[in-house]
This record gives structure tokens, sequence and C-alpha cells, in this order.
């Protein structure tokens, strides 16, 4: 035991230094946001009427309860705020750790870099253990800070710390989760998609579950996201539950220690099969098509499930309220065509947000390509700089505008069916590509970074969080309105779309073509990193 | 390239730089880590650009030409990268046509002649073989100008032997080739003119011919009685005495009275090397080796 983990101390500062911008604005990032929302909640429910009411219509909307999950308690203030934070924002984290770890283990396996220290005092086991202890202490502070936040915006401190605790908990069964699947494949890009693949289908899982009547159905029992809503803050705290994912990972270190027992340092478990011996690529396009291909194709599945689980919920908005008051409020409104449209366009603009995020993970290859030294072979041939740079940037525009599409139709295909209103389709499917210019703004943005300031691409991501956050709090903040026009997701057109959309719709593809060619410009110009 | 002048921030990496390859010609370009050497390529090809400086290559302006130029040219970086889920067969068909088109049978022979399997992933490629991707891309192509940077830095003895028969048989193709190294013998065993770069500045160009006379011959021999005064002999250095044996640093003028001196003293057995470009590094690197000799840091050099 001793020998395998020789080193793990210096792996951890080792880590910890090159995380030390990263790990800090995260757990900022989520204090604010879970700050924020207590306090916000304070304010939309000032007393228990209203949140019985809400809690209620949330708990009978079928599409929010797959999404977010059930109210256990409707008047409990924490639970309600709360709601989208146990099982959406518990999947974030999740993902966010499952990064981290396999940034830790798989990548600095595939880089090399875990060979050149290899060569020291360094166990077999030492990465792993490094990059397990990171990302445990890494939940741990953001759950215990998260905690603290809670309870300063006003929340009853119980509640708070079961609340930090599940965060903490979660964040840590996936950590585990992918120092497992970064065992089994030599690329670290496949490892962290593994490991991804497991909080989409264990937050699929806890929707399924969710909806049966009257409570959650045994499937929800079965994934750890599940678990961090069954223990239920503000409402019972389920302190036990915190036993779940813990045993979870006791269960898995081990399992991801023989994993690394049984292979090479490098290689994956299994072996690594070959290949053609003549390529069939014929330029830089196809290489980006090559490299990217398999991301955008699991987006574009996650995207038409996520759009048919949407579009068939749609008939169920007009019901959750049903008493006549709110009848007649509906029809003051619009009637239910405005309460569906607003449901429609409330969950096309978080697809578009999606949908740029997509497009700013596809256009940042550019940078990982220079990083990796790859775009040197390419430009000591004909290539041109404008050239190579278009294959990974077309693709990503591409991809957002296909995501966007599909989101559309499997939506709009949902409606169509639910309503029996064959035009739904069609206008669902606009309101959806109505989306795809402020998707392109941030997808340009990389570039525009790119080009003029190649290490700081990355910081296109803070960039897209400040936007989304805006969106979600700055009426809260107060924040002034230029500051919230900023956001190219502010000027998007919903749904029901007339002719006024026209405008803001030019400019943000106008706003797109002006960051793209400063990126071009400013990519033709510069020093290639090497 | 004439007064090429390339900052990093507040680093210098190339200080005034003057350099020419002449066509048809294997030009080695010589100089220890962080001289400049791949700056100095990378410059040639467009990927930097230039503070102050013309550079021309082809008759062209390498940052403003850059398809039309790498058409004609043929680069293999110094540390090459390739992607990991792509096979070498596949990466070398790639950059073929990127390049504007390969010969097939020649590409079919350089695998043979590296003993290459093009059917690996990238990912399972050691460093050498990585290289040898790069080699085989590059040399299949029917380029003018070959640059390659540090291109034997991974292969093994015999591999390194048949890309000196590449280089050989390139030349006498007219094609031209500028081969950066510090390993000495490759430059040496390939070059019809060598350049030196050191802290950025090239500090001697040259035929190896004329480069060699201005430096010493080492001399090793076997006598019966080592005679006095050998120190004293015009062009003879660091004269070095144990039991029968000596051995000293002679420049060109000094061999034949030594020889005279040796034979006088009844001479057993000599050995004498032509100077190696070892030699030259330690004559312009000459200021820096006792620092680095006496053990003080890692030397100044390998920063600049």
């Amino acid at each position: 035991m001793r020998e395998t983990l020789a080193g793990t101390g210096v792996l951890i500062r080792l880590g910890l230094r090159r995380d030390r911008w990263l790990l800090p604005a995260w757990i900022a990032g989520f204090a604010a946001t879970t700050y924020s929302t207590a306090v916000a909640g304070a304010e939309l429910y000032p007393d228990v009427a209203s949140r019985v009411e809400a809690a209620t219509a949330l708990n009978a909307t079928a599409s929010l309860v797959a999404l977010f999950g059930r109210v256990y308690d409707p008047t409990s203030l924490g639970a309600l705020s709360l709601i989208k934070y146990t099982a959406f924002m518990a999947a974030i984290l999740a993902v966010l750790m499952v990064f981290i770890t396999v940034r830790h283990t798989r990548s600095d396996e595939e880089s090399g870099r875990l060979e050149l220290l290899g060569g020291g005092r360094l166990g077999r086991d030492a990465p792993l253990a490094a990059a397990l202890a990171i990302s445990f202490g890494m939940s741990i502070v953001l759950g215990l800070i998260t905690a603290v936040s809670l309870a300063a915006g006003g929340l009853p401190a119980a509640g708070s710390l079961a609340f930090g605790l599940g965060w903490a908990a979660t964040g840590m069964a996936f950590s585990a989760v992918a120092g497992v699947t970064a065992q089994l494949t030599a690329s670290a890009r496949a490892a962290t998609g593994m490991g991804v693949g497991v909080v989409a289908v264990t937050y699929g899982l806890r929707a399924v579950g969710d909806l049966a009547e009257p409570g959650p159905s045994a499937l929800s029992w079965l994934s750890p996201i599940g678990w961090n809503q069954q223990i239920r803050a503000f409402a019972g705290d389920q302190w036990w539950v915190l036993a779940l994912p813990l045993a979870l990972c006791a269960a898995l270190v081990p399992v991801a220690r023989a994993l690394r027992a049984r292979r090479d340092l490098g290689s994956g478990l299994r072996e690594e099969r070959s290949g053609p011996a003549r390529g069939s690529l014929r330029g830089v396009g196809d290489l980006a098509v090559r490299l990217q291909v398999r991301l955008l194709a699991a987006w574009a599945a996650a995207f038409v499930v996520f759009g048919v689980v949407i579009g068939s919920l749609v008939g169920n908005v007009t019901d959750l309220l049903s008493s006549p008051n709110a009848q007649d409020l509906i029809k003051m409104l619009g009637g239910t065509q405005a309460m569906t449209d607003a449901f429609i366009a409330a969950e096309i603009s978080v697809m578009g947000l999606l949908a740029a995020a997509y497009g700013l993970s596809a256009a940042s290859r550019l940078r990982d390509e220079e990083t990796d030294g790859h775009v040197e072979a390419l430009l000591g041939t004909a290539t041109t700089r404008p050239r190579w740079a278009t294959s990974h940037f077309a693709l990503a525009l591409a991809g957002v505008a296909v995501l966007m599409l599909l989101a559309g139709l499997s939506v709009g295909a949902g409606a169509a069916i639910v309503l029996a209103d064959v035009n739904q389709l069609g206008r669902v499917t606009v309101a959806a590509a109505a989306q795809i210019p402020a998707a392109w703004v941030m997808t340009s943005a990389v570039l525009a970074v790119f080009g003029w300031a190649p290490r700081l691409t990355g910081t296109v991501w803070a960039l897209l969080l400040i936007f989304v956050a805006l969106g979600e709090f700055g009426v809260l903040w107060n924040a002034p309105e230029w500051v919230m026009e900023l956001s190219p997701f502010r000027h998007s057109p919903l749904l029901p779309l007339d002719a006024g959309a026209v405008g803001p719709l030019l400019g943000l593809t106008v706003a797109a073509a002006a960051l793209a060619a400063l990126g071009y410009a400013g990519w033709r110009r510069r020093d290639l990193a090497t | 390239m004439a007064g090429v002048v390339k900052r990093f921030g507040p680093v210098v990496a190339l200080n005034g730089l003057d350099f020419s390859v002449e066509a048809g010609e294997v030009h080695g370009f010589l100089g220890p880590n962080g001289s400049g050497k791949s700056t100095t390529i990378r410059l040639l090809l467009g990927m930097l650009r230039a503070n102050t400086g013309s550079i021309r290559v082809l008759g062209l302006d390498p940052w403003r030409d850059v398809a039309s130029l790498h058409r004609r040219l043929a680069y293999v970086p110094g540390d090459v990268a390739l992607w990991p889920n792509l096979t070498g067969g596949e990466v070398i068909d790639l950059l073929g046509r990127l390049q504007g088109g390969q010969d097939v049978a020649r590409r079919d022979r350089l695998l043979e002649l590296f003993d290459l399997d093009p059917t690996k992933k990238s990912r399972a490629y050691s460093k050498g073989n990585r290289q040898k991707v790069a080699l085989v891309a590059a040399l299949a192509t029917d380029a003018e100008l070959f640059l390659l940077d540090e291109p034997t830095s991974g292969l093994d003895p015999l591999m390194e032997e048949a890309f000196r028969g590449c280089v050989r048989e390139l030349r006498d193709q007219g094609r031209t080739v500028l081969l950066s190294s510090h390993i000495l013998s490759e430059a040496e065993a390939l070059s019809d003119r060598v350049s030196i770069i050191r802290e950025g500045r090239v500090v001697e160009t040259g035929r190896l011919e004329e480069l060699r006379h201005l430096t010493r011959t080492s001399v090793t021999a076997d006598v019966v009685a080592v005679p006095a005064g050998l120190d004293a002999l015009p062009g003879v250095h660091d004269v070095v005495v144990t039991n029968h044996r000596v051995s000293a640093q002679v420049e060109p003028s000094g061999l034949a009275p030594l020889m005279r001196a040796l034979t006088d003293a009844g001479l057993v057995a000599l050995t004498s090397q032509p100077p190696t470009l070892e030699d030259l590094f330690l004559r312009h690197y000459g200021t820096a080796v006792p620092e680095a000799a006496a053990g003080l840091g890692s030397g100044r050099t390998a920063d600049a």
C-alpha cells in the first residue's frame, strides 16, 4: 500500500498549483449562485400560501418534475427555492468533478506528463489517489461553502448543511465514477465522455423515477442524483441518505485501483486496435469532422431526447392551473396558446444556451489543436491559416445550427402531436432556429479571443456563465439594463415570433460575423504558439 | 535571412541573424538547445513573424506567400505531435494531400525503409515512430526545399543510417535540404556547408573544410621516452603526459614540428582525430564551457 501510494502528496500539491484559479473560481461561482437563489426565494415567496401555490403547481407539472424533481414540503422556502439545484445543478457539479478527475488522471497519462513523473519516486496508485484527493477535497469544500452561503442567505442552518453535504457527497460519488472511467480507455476525451454519459443516464433515471405517482419510484433510488434529491434538504433532512453516495465511493475506489493494477501506464483496458494503412481524409475539413463528429453526434442525440421529452409534456402546461381564477388569469394573459408558448419558449431558450456551450467547446478545439502541436504539422503544408481555422470554426457554427434545428423539430413534433396541431412543428422549429444567431455570437467570440489573446480562449466560458447568470438573476441583482443587454441571449426573439424578430436576428448575425472577422484578422497576424 | 530580430516579450530569440542556404546544397544548422534553431525554421515557414529584418525563401516572402511557398517545400517539426486516434498511414496521406500530392510508390518504399507500421494508431507510436511518420510524409513529397528540424532525434542508429541515405538521394536529385541538429556527427556526415548559431546569431558559416582549418587535431602518441619541451612547440596546446603516452591539441601549423619531435623520441603508436564539430562547438561556446565544467548552473546558453 505504501509503495503504490508513494508521491501522492507531491502530486496533490502539483495539481492544486495547476488548478489554483480554476477551483476557487468554480467554488465562488457556486457560492454566489446559491446565495443569490436563497435571497431571491425569500422575495419571491414571502408567505406560506404563496409557497404552497407555487410548489403544488410545480409538483403537478410533469415536465418540471422530470427536469428538476419534486418539492417534498410545499411549505418549505428552502425546498422550493432550491428546486433547480438538487438535481440539475447537482448534475452540472457532477460533470465538473468528472472533468477535474480525468484532468488529473488520464489527461496527464495521455500527454506523457505522468511518465515524466513516474521515473521519480512515484507509486502506481499515486496519480489516482492524488486526483481523487483533489476532487473529493473540492467537493467537500464546495459543499461546506454552499451550506454557509445558504445559511447566510437566510435559510435554516440544518437544511443548509444537509443541502451542502448532499452536493459534497454527490461530487465525491461522480469523482469516483470518473476514477473508474479513466482506467478504461487510453483517451482522456473518451474517459470524460463516459463519465458525462454516466451523469446523463443517472439524471435520466431519476427523471423517469420522479414522474411516478405519488412519489419517486425505485428508478430514482438507483441514481446518485436521485439520492441527492432524496436527502430532502429543508423538507425533512433525511441525513441517512448521505450514506448511499459515500458507500458508492467506497465501492468504486477499489474497483479503480484494481483496474489500474491490471493495465500498463498509458494504455486502456482494451488493446488498441489497428486501423487503415491508407487515409481517406482529403483535407483539413475532413480532419475537423473526423475529430469532432463523435462529440456532435452525442450532443445531437441528447438534444433529440431532451426535445422529445419537452415536446410531449407541452399538454400538461395548461392542466396545471385548473382553478377558475387561474383559468381567468390564463385568458387574460392570452389564453392557453400563450401558456404553451411561454413554456416552449423557456425550454427552447435553455436549449439555445446549451447549443452555445456546444459551439464554444467545438470552436475551442482551435486552441487545443494549437497547444497540442498538431497545427504546426498542418501549417507546414500548403494549408493556409484561415483555411485551417475555418475547418473547426465552420463545423462549430454548423453544429450549433444542427442542434437547434433538431431541438425545434423534436419539441415541435411533440407539441404538434399533443396539441393535435400540425402547425406547431413549423412554428416551434422556426422559434428554435431564432436562437441560433445568439449562440453563433458566443462561438465567434471564441475565434476572436483565439486570434488576439489565445491564452485567454478559456475565458469565453466564464463569459457564457456570466450571461447565463445575468439572464437568471439580472433582475434580482438590479443589474442596469445596458449590462443585461450585453448578453446576446437577451436579444434572441421568443415565441410568438413576429416581424419584429428580424431586426435583432440580423443584429446578432452581424455581431457574430464581426467577431469572426476580428478573429481571422488576429489569427492571420499573430505568431503560432509553440 | 538578413538582420532578422525575433523577440518573444522581453526574450530576444534571434538577435540580428544573417543566414543563407544555397540551392541544391545540404546545409547543416548547428547550435545547442535554445540557441534559436527552431525559431529560425518557424520564421522560414511563416509560423512566426520577424520583428525586423528580411526573409526570402525560394524567392518568396514566407509570411505573405504561405500557400504557394509551402507547396514547394516540406517540413518535419522537431517535436512531432500527431492525432492520437488517427493511424500513421492516415496522417501520412493527409499531410501528403495537403502538400499537394505525394508519390505513392515512394511513400510505400519509405515505409518499408523505415520499418514503420502504418496501421497503428498514433497514440501507440513511440517518439521515434512519430518522427518516422513525419519523415515519410515529408520525404514522399516532391518538394524543392526540405526543412528538417532535428529529424533524427528519436531514431535508432539503423534508422539514422536509412535517413542519411534519403538525404543523400535528395542531394543527388538537386534538392535543397536545411538540417538543424545538435548531433554533430549527423551534420558532419551529411552537410555540404554548416552554419553555427549561438544566442540568436550565426557565428560561423562555411564549408566544413574551411571551418576545419580553424581547429586543432587531437593527437595521442605512445613513445619510448617522452621528450621535454613539447608544449613549447608553436601550435601545440594542452600537452598531457602519462607514463609513455603523450596527448595534445595541435593546430595544422604545429603538426610537422610535433611529428618530428615524436619520431625522434621513438614513436610506438599514434592516433590522430580530425577536428569534429564538437571542436567547432567548443571553440564557439568555449566561454561557456569552463563555467559548466566548474559545476556552476546549467550554462547560460541553454536558456538563451
